[in-house]
């Protein structure tokens, strides 16, 4: 049996094609857990994961602690936008004090591009990056092929769509490698002002307009425009951006006709998507959320499995 | 010591033992009304579906099954290297008050059982759980007796007892000794 050979998950960039299959492969098991009569399996008793977030995120925080917990592992919540950092800690006296607490995982989300490997440097654990500026998001790139997967029936080659604000968005930088590794052609559309720089850089194509982004796609992925980035004039209004790029019906008549849309929530809607594809059979929205807890379950167990080396309490015959 | 393999059950021993076992299931469980089987994997699956065919033989009628993987639920799960693979859980039935026969195919230290029973629980609280396994090896670490047993194989810890069912040739127990 091939061992999971990673003790941290920081990027989506150094996972094989197989061990992202590894991944999804284990979080199947663990979607049945959520299933069940019984929501909790005994998993990682005795095992302590820490959830570290300096940017507000009810979503992801409740994923992890809910997957944390529905291994029976011990799970702390620490909002550091709240304590520490407005008193003055530094990150690195917040890792020796997270050090001590002699935690398995830590999952940390920070506004800092780069924090989580600063972490996984300096706290003997397993580091899970949970959003670092607008460097990464593994998990949430995880959890959308997961669903992908899911609803598709498979992630080989298939056309996705990003559509909106590519530019701060840690979430299609991590969707666009991990689609890549499976021969997806990964298209990006929206205003100029909202795609990265260094576009090109992403190997995706690049779209100025959304018909002709969303023609033939399989999946439709809106990302949130996220106002509180949106430092400047990026945009004229929101108005004019639901108009030119918000995803509707007439929108979603173009991509294939059984194309599903996504969003990694919250949704702004009447902005980004409209109600009619929100809350359409094509939307895979809560799909999402509920694939969400079985991947970052999955992780957990693949990482914290071997995150400390104490003596093993029998063979199983 | 050079190693030595002996075929201790062959295709047609395991066909009556199977048989045995069902037998014995039946007039245990006085019927198959509330009664269902429950493969622990992997080795245990092929071994429920042959008995519910014996069952289903003897009564016309075949009783549900269902099958547990017991990753989750292993008492060194969190620092076993490699992690397994995990399995399908698929339990499409209640349990509640009903009789379980949990089923596998080699039975050794009784830790796997233990961990099949805490799995079983979380799926509601049968009225008996059982246990039917097609070969008994001795070595238990845990106070945990077969209900039904195909056969008793006396071999010593470091001998190794392979069940080949539905797989390449014919249907086999292989006991390897010594090497």
């Amino acid at each position: 049996m091939e061992t999971f050979a990673h003790r941290h998950l920081l990027d989506i960039e150094g996972l094989t094609r197989s061990e992202v299959e590894r991944i999804l492969d284990t979080a199947k098991a663990f979607f049945e857990v959520s299933r069940r009569p019984v929501r909790k399996v005994p998993t990682l008793r005795g095992k302590t994961v820490i959830n570290l977030f300096y940017e507000s995120s009810t979503r992801t925080r409740t994923s992890f602690e809910l997957a944390g917990k529905r291994l029976s592992a011990d799970v702390i919540n620490m909002n550091i936008s709240a304590s520490s950092v407005s008193k003055g800690e530094t990150l690195q006296d917040t890792c020796r004090t997270l050090a001590a607490m002699h935690p398995d995982v830590v999952v940390i989300r920070h506004w800092a591009a780069g924090a989580p490997n600063y972490v996984a440097s300096r706290i003997d654990c397993s580091v899970i990056n949970a959003g670092d500026g607008m460097h990464a998001h593994p998990t949430q790139a995880l959890l959308d092929a997961f669903t992908i997967r899911r609803h598709r029936g498979t992630l080989e080659n298939l056309v996705v769509t990003i559509c909106g604000d590519v530019a701060h968005s840690r979430v299609a930088r991590s969707n666009a490698n991990l689609l890549k590794l499976f021969g997806c052609e990964v298209r990006v559309v929206g205003p100029r002002t909202l795609l990265p720089a260094a576009v090109d850089s992403l190997g995706v194509r690049v779209y100025d307009r959304l018909d002709e982004a969303l023609e033939g796609a399989d999946v439709v992925m809106v990302l949130r425009i996220q106002s509180e980035r949106l430092e400047g004039a990026l945009l004229p209004s929101l108005r004019e951006y639901a108009r030119t790029f918000g995803i509707g019906a007439k929108a979603m008549a173009l991509a294939k006709p059984d194309a599903i849309v996504m969003h990694p929530g919250p949704m702004n809607r009447g902005v980004e998507i409209e109600s009619e594809v929100a809350d359409s059979d094509r939307s895979v929205v809560l799909s999402q959320v509920e694939s969400g807890v079985a991947v970052r379950m999955a992780l957990l167990y693949l990482l914290a499995g071997e995150a400390t080396e104490s003596p093993a309490i029998g063979e199983v015959g | 010591m050079a190693q030595t393999q002996k075929v201790v059950l062959d295709a047609d021993a395991i066909r009556r033992s199977v048989r045995r076992v069902a037998v014995a299931i039946l007039e245990a469980t006085s019927g198959i009304e509330d009664l269902t089987l429950v493969g622990i994997r992997r080795g245990g699956v092929a071994i429920a579906a042959r008995i519910a065919e014996e069952i289903a033989e003897a009564e016309g009628k075949a009783p549900p099954i269902g099958t547990v993987d017991i990753s989750l639920y292993r008492d060194d799960a969190a620092t076993a290297l490699p992690n397994p693979k995990i399995g399908p859980t698929d339990i499409p039935f209640d349990v509640s008050g009903r009789h379980v026969v949990l089923v596998d195919d080699v039975l050794q230290s009784g830790r796997t059982v233990r961990a099949a029973i805490e799995c079983l629980q979380d799926y509601g609280r049968p009225a008996r759980v059982w246990l039917a396994v097609l070969c008994d090896r001795g070595g238990r670490e845990l106070p945990i007796a077969p209900d039904f047993v195909g056969r008793t194989i006396e071999v010593d810890e470091r001998g190794r007892v392979d069940v080949w069912i539905d797989a390449a040739g014919p249907d086999r127990v292989v006991l390897t000794e010594g090497g």
